[in-house]
Formats: C-alpha cells, structure tokens, sequence
C-alpha cells in the first residue's frame, strides 16, 4: 500500500469518527455540524454565483501576492547574499521586520492605503517575502565554491557567473521558499478577508453570510475550502520540486 | 582580533538601523501626516502610555496590566502548551511508521488551514475570553513543531536504532537518550516558527474579541482615530517578537551547542 493511500485511508476514518461523533452527540450538531452536512453545504456554496467570484477573487489575490513576493525577493536574496557587506549591514532592519506579524499591520495598512483588495495583496506580499529571501540567500552560501572558481578561472563576468552558475543553483532553495510562502500567503490573505470582511474574498463571504447569521455548515466548509486549497498547492510545489529538482536535496 | 570584528559586525548592524530610522524620522517629518507619525513620536507614545508610571512602581503604568501582560500571558501560555503537546504528539507519531503514514493527509490539511477561520468555531465553543483565545493561539501553532518533531524522529540514523538494539537499551531510555537529541535540531527549528505563530495568534484573538491586550489596544486606537497609540502597539508587538526570537535562539545555540561543533567538525 504507498503512501498517499494509507494517507487517504487516515483521513476517512476521521471523517468517519466525526460523523459519528456528531450522530451520537457527543457534539453538538448545531455548533460542530457533521462531516456530510458540510460537504453537501460547500456544494451549495460552489453553486452559488457570487461564492464563486469570491472564491476566485481570493486565489487571485493570492497568486498577486506570491508572484510580487517572488520577484521582490529573489532578486533581493542574490544581492543580499552575494554581497555579506550589505547582509550584515542590514541584518538589523531585516530582524526587526520580520517578526511583525502581518495582522498588526491590518489597521495601519487600511488608513494608509484605504478599503480593498490592495491590503490583503500588500500584507501577503509582506509576509510571503521573508521565506523565499532567507531560502534565497541560504541557497548561496552552499553553492560549491569549485563552480564559482571554475567559472572565475574561464574569466567569466560577474553577471554571467550569477545567471548561469548561481542562479540554477539556487532555485530548488528559492523554489522551497516559495512553496512556504503559499502556504502563508494564503493564510494571511484569507485572515485579512476575515478581519476586514468589507471588501470580496471568500474569506468575507463566510464572516457576512455565515457567520453573521450563525451558519455553522458554512463556516466550517469555509474552513475545510481553505485547508483543501492549501494542501492542493502544497502538493503541486512539492511535485514540481521533485519533478524538476530531484538531483538536489531539498533546502532549508 | 576576534573579538574586534565582532565589535565591527555589531556596529555595522546598528549603524544601518540607526540610519534608517534617521530616515523614516526625515521622510515622517516631511510628509506630516497623522497617520505616519515619527518614530520619536512614536517612541514617546510608548514611554508615555506604559513606562511614565512612579518610581515606585519602577516607572511601569497601571496600563501595562491592562495592556502588556495579558498579552505576555496568553502567548506565554498557548506557546507552552502548543510546544509540549507538539513535541510529544510529533515524537510518538514519528516512532510509529505506519502511523505517520497514516496520519500524513490529516496533518497536511490541519496545517494548511487559516487558523483565523477558526475563531467563529472556538467563538461559539468558549465564548469570548481566554478559553477562546488560548484555543486560537494552540491551534494554530501547535503543527509547525509537530511536523517537524515528526521529522526529528524519523530522522534517527539507522545505525544508532540497531546498536541500541543490539545492546538492549530500554524503551524510555532510547526516546529520551538517542531519539530526542537526535531530533532537538528539527524540534527547534520548530519551535521558532511556532513562535511566531503564537504571537501572531495572539495578536488576532485580541483584535477580534478581547476586553484587553496589545490587540486590542490596536484596534481600539484605530476606531478613535489615536494613529499614535496604534504604531506603539505595532512597535510593542514587534519588539516582543525580536526579543522572544532573540532568548529562543540563545536557548538553541546552547541546547544544540553539541550539534553545531559535530557538524562544524564534519565541514571542516
């Protein structure tokens, strides 16, 4: 039996003990509905018009979010980490940064930047940079040194040598950065939604439309939407890494 | 020698984050907007609302109660929880293979899920408060380490399983002695992110109900439009992570200091 089957295998007989939980009522239906009713009430949801445009406008929001995460820092890394003056001289700022967590910034980004789909891009872009940085610039330093002194040793140019040496190097560590980077990109996209439910995203929908009207199904389907999503990229960025990088081990 | 350059390496850190305060103060000054106060501004507020308290009380104000610990407790508090639990849970999984197999899908899925959406759910489950929040701040930071204490585990080399074998070592005595050492480096790796997890966590159970807390002094500042109290609150949470982060990782360097030398000795 591989892998993924007993996988699949584990999460039936959750879903089997959830719904039994719920049949004997050892929870509450009405708090913790059953396994079955929020299957049937994400179908609903998914026939709904605007739950789709919702849920469309939050993957979008969220691929924004990663692709300016990835442009900014990739590049950011190289030149980070191939100069350690500018590493260490900026280390400071960066350390103070980074541990902010993205959903203090909710209030001051929606007085700087007023209502709509721009704060939940900008707090997700600002969150998802950091992994795909330190990945980057982890990357760097185990790049073999023999390639660099090789590709020195043929007079190759400084630019040449980051493109053609560096930079296949690296991408597996970038690659890693950004598959951790999805996974909290859309976390915070979707707490951003949920925090300030004025704008469209799934994420608001739920607060509005379940929430507000105490609709348990739909809020745990909401719940349940966000997790599968998650897992699905997850997976996709794990198989184009061992699909394309599998002569590498995987970085930090 | 040594030394001296470490002393360079500190000053060159610093005299750029001195630099670009020394910017953000300029740029603050010139756009003269209430809701981008200056960092001297803002570096007041906080002395202001917390630290302006009497001698006697070590110039700490009552505003702390209300404010700081609350916060500090609760982060404290889920942290510890979500970390042992975490650990044991991740441990006893990773010794058992068919079960990290089995569980592999569930975890997956838990750790992809946005805390946040949980919050109606603990909402209804505890009611506001600290049951509530402690619910949000353990569950969503409880996967990272677990994952990873998984890992740990999984990672035992092959040759240290069957020489504890061969030499009949106890079952308790192989978990704690060759198991958990083995896997401290993934372990705390895990910690750290949980960390951050929890203090963003924190954070969120407070904006979304709480009667106090650094969350809720944020939001509460926001809705009277006291830009000011608000960037203190931001400056304050941040602060708190870089010196949670800082202690956690002077606590690894010394757990793991064995770790660091053997590997240290394989490089080079």
């Amino acid at each position: 039996m591989s892998k993924s089957v007993r996988g699949l295998i584990g999460a039936l007989v959750c879903l089997g003990l959830w719904q039994l939980a719920d049949q004997l009522g050892w929870i509450d239906p009405t708090f913790i509905p059953g396994p079955i009713e929020v299957a049937q009430r994400i179908g609903q949801l998914f026939g709904t018009p605007e739950f789709r445009v919702d849920f469309v406008a939050t993957v979008l929001a969220w691929l924004i979010a990663i692709s300016a995460a990835t442009a900014i820092a990739v590049p950011l890394g190289l030149l980070l980490g191939s100069m350690p003056v500018l590493r260490s001289a900026t280390s400071a700022v960066v350390d103070l940064l980074r541990p902010i967590p993205t959903v203090t910034l909710i209030p001051l980004v929606l007085t700087a930047f007023g209502d709509g789909a721009q704060i939940k891009i900008i707090l997700a872009t600002f969150a998802s940079i950091w992994p795909i940085l330190f990945n980057v610039i982890y990357g760097l330093r185990e790049v073999d040194p023999l390639f660099v002194d090789t590709a020195r040793a043929f007079r190759t140019g400084r630019l040449r040598t980051m493109l053609a040496v560096r930079l296949p190097y690296i991408a597996p560590f970038a690659l890693t950065g950004i598959r951790m980077s999805a996974a909290i990109s859309l976390v915070v996209t979707v707490s951003t939604e949920f925090i300030d439910n004025s704008g469209i995203g799934f994420g608001s929908y739920v607060v509005l439309n379940g929430e507000q009207s105490g609709d348990m199904p739909m809020v745990i389907g909401g719940v349940v939407i966000a997790g599968i999503l998650g897992c699905v990229v997850n997976s996709l960025l794990q198989g184009a890494q061992n699909r394309w990088f599998s002569w590498v081990r995987e970085g930090a | 020698m040594f030394a001296n350059s470490k002393i360079a390496a500190f000053a060159q850190r610093w005299l750029i984050f001195v630099i670009f305060v020394l910017i953000w103060q300029w740029a603050a000054t010139v756009a003269a907007r209430t809701v981008f106060p200056t960092p001297l501004a803002i570096a007041t507020e906080v002395r202001e609302l917390w630290l302006s308290g009497p001698a006697s009380h070590l110039f700490i104000t009552s505003a702390v109660d209300a404010d700081i610990l609350p916060s500090v407790g609760r982060l404290a508090e889920g942290w510890a929880i979500a970390s042992v639990a975490g650990i044991v849970l991740g441990i006893a999984i990773g010794l058992v293979p068919w079960l990290a197999d089995y569980t592999s899908a569930v975890l997956a899925f838990m750790r992809a899920v946005p805390p946040v959406m949980l919050v109606p759910v603990f909402l209804i489950l505890f009611h506001i408060g600290n049951p509530m929040q402690l619910a949000t701040i353990i569950f969503g930071s409880i996967w990272p380490v677990l994952l990873n204490s998984v890992d740990g585990a999984r990672s035992v080399d092959p040759v240290k399983r069957d020489t504890a074998r061969a030499y009949r070592i106890g079952r308790l005595r192989w978990v704690w002695s060759v198991v958990l050492p083995a896997a401290s480096p993934k372990i705390f790796a895990g910690l750290r992110i949980n960390l951050a997890f929890a203090l963003i966590l924190m954070v969120v159970s407070e904006l979304v109900g709480s009667p106090d807390g650094l969350g809720y002094r944020i939001t509460s500042a926001e809705d009277t439009f006291d830009y000011r109290a608000m960037w203190a609150g931001i400056a304050v949470v941040a602060l708190m992570g870089f010196l949670l982060n800082r202690l956690l990782v002077a606590v690894e360097d010394r757990a793991l200091a064995w770790h660091h030398s053997s590997t240290r000795l394989l490089e080079g």
